[in-house]
């Protein structure tokens, strides 16, 4: 039986594919066996917790009992949000007796029911909890050796609960980007909210909060910024070039997902990792990499 | 504090609270403050932490927007204590919350301040005598909603075309250039794919709608 189930989500499936190919690709490689939860459902993101909050927690524990029906104990949640969402289902309905009733009744009218068995995880955690760093250091055969790495948490992977790491201070993130030869930079904005969806509704306030991000990395010097997050790399990387306009600024920071770069050094291609559906393009930044990747293969 | 001072301050005290009259017409009569409210946030899951709020403004200081706000998160618990509901559900307060969680975090109190912003949007939505100073929140969650009651999930390029014909359609204008962009590497995939239990997903929905009303 397979241990893991896994959720994308729904940003996975069109605005963020390049995070979904990368990160199946990644824990095939160090061997560890995913299942899609069947059939899965939108989570609801903050969307729906507006409108009522029962409606938020049974759509999402639609997910956990179908998983949990397949005999899986963890669900993996790459995007932030849909992490949140789906613990916080679960937790909520561990910790009130009445929202688990509730959202039982309403599962019992489509046949399923949620017994709470389910732990949901998010990819770092995995990686870097179950996984383990050794196993990935003995993995990597393309160090990004000298590559100024900006962590950016965003708010959802690690908040409000110190479940993962840290929720002010993390330090995982980092972690691994060392284990993979790369150089972490420290900066402040690190746990800094992007503006998420309010870059729809008020963009002034999210492009403004955007611009903080992109602009406290590129202080520090990084040379890219690594995100765990589908909705931080579409407001830091699609909405760049609105930011530079709007506030005249010049930034140029290529935004990708840390399973992107964790599987470059794990010798995939640049396409493979699907580098290229980056709006501000990564590979004059990656350039040494990819450079010596093709040494090795004539060598061979 | 000299000796005058603290004479003065010890009258005013015997007198009652001396309000300005700059302030006075600020004042709610009594009859305008609501009980029910408080009691409302207080039943919610974890709200009873409401109670224990100090007032220190951690969660002001910690909030990305709270810069753009009427009455900023402190305030807003204040003015939920002190009953002001209609100042509460009408303010912008909880629509510029980006649930980032920060003030939740680091809640003295330990306060579900994020949940307690979810609550006041329901309580506004709610309540139809009450004005939602902006509307586009409000369509952003209503066409999303009927995104995944239709297909099971959310197609976010259908779902940002929707938005925008419902709020601005000259602001979809600006982003075109960013959606070709993003269409040509294929990250906008055009056509919403529908899931074997859309049905039961709507199920779900519309039966704890039923059970809400």
């Amino acid at each position: 039986m397979i241990k893991y189930a896994y959720y994308p989500g729904c940003s996975l499936e069109s605005t963020n594919k390049a995070y979904d190919i990368s990160f199946r690709a990644i824990m095939y490689h160090l061997g560890i066996a995913m299942k899609d939860i069947d059939d899965w459902n939108c989570c609801g993101a903050t969307a729906y917790i507006s409108l009522s909050e029962n409606m938020a927690f049974t759509v999402s524990a639609r997910n956990l009992a179908i998983a949990e029906k397949s005999g899986a104990t963890d669900v993996i949640a790459p995007c932030a949000a849909c992490y949140l969402t789906l613990r916080k289902a679960h937790e909520y309905m561990m910790e009130y007796p009445e929202i688990y009733a509730q959202v039982n009744s309403a599962l019992n009218k489509i046949g399923l029911s949620y017994e709470g068995t389910i732990k949901v995880k998010s990819p770092l955690e995995v990686i870097i909890d179950d996984v383990g760093l050794d196993k990935v250091r003995i993995a990597v055969t393309n160090p990004l050796k000298g590559l100024k790495v900006a962590c950016y948490y965003g708010c959802q992977l690690v908040r409000p609960r110190h479940v993962f790491d840290d929720p002010e201070e993390p330090v995982k993130f980092e972690e691994l980007m060392k284990t993979i030869g790369a150089d972490p930079v420290y900066f402040p904005f690190r746990v800094r909210c992007c503006g998420s969806s309010t870059i729809l509704t008020y963009e002034q306030q999210a492009l403004r909060m955007s611009k903080n991000v992109l602009l406290s990395a590129k202080r520090e010097g990084a040379d890219i910024i690594a995100t765990a997050c589908p909705l931080c790399q579409i407001n830091l990387d699609a909405y760049q070039r609105r930011i530079e306009k709007e506030f005249k600024i010049k930034l140029n920071m290529p935004v990708v997902f840390f399973s992107q770069l964790v599987g470059l050094a794990l010798n995939y291609k640049y396409k493979e990792m699907a580098l290229d559906k980056s709006i501000v393009s990564p590979k004059k930044v990656l350039e040494p990499y990819l450079h010596s990747q093709e040494e090795v293969k004539e060598g061979k | 504090m000299s000796r005058e001072d603290e004479k003065n301050s010890i009258n005013m005290l015997e007198e009652g609270i001396y309000i300005s009259p700059k302030f006075e017409k600020d004042l709610l009569p009594e009859f305008e403050l609501s009980r029910e409210f408080f009691e409302e946030i207080y039943s919610m899951p974890g709200g009873e932490k409401v109670k224990e709020c100090i007032q220190c403004g951690t969660c002001s200081g910690s909030c990305p927007s709270s810069y753009l706000m009427d009455h900023s998160p402190r305030q807003i618990f204040a003015m939920i204590r002190a009953g002001m509901r209609k100042e509460v559900l009408e303010s912008n307060t909880m629509w510029y919350c980006t649930s980032c969680y920060y003030c939740y975090v680091r809640c003295p109190a330990g306060i579900k301040i994020t949940d307690v912003m979810y609550a006041l949007k329901r309580f506004a939505l709610k309540d139809k005598d009450m004005k939602v100073p902006d509307n586009r929140p409000v369509r952003f969650m209503e066409c999303f909603s009927a995104m995944v009651k239709r297909y099971g999930r959310n197609c976010e390029a259908i779902f940002t075309i929707l938005y925008y014909l419902s709020t601005n359609p000259f602001r979809m204008l600006k982003h075109a250039v960013m959606g070709i962009k993003l269409f040509i590497r294929g990250r906008m995939p055009l056509i919403p794919k529908k899931i074997k239990g859309a049905d039961d997903v709507k199920k779900l929905m519309e039966y704890v709608e039923e059970m809400e009303r």
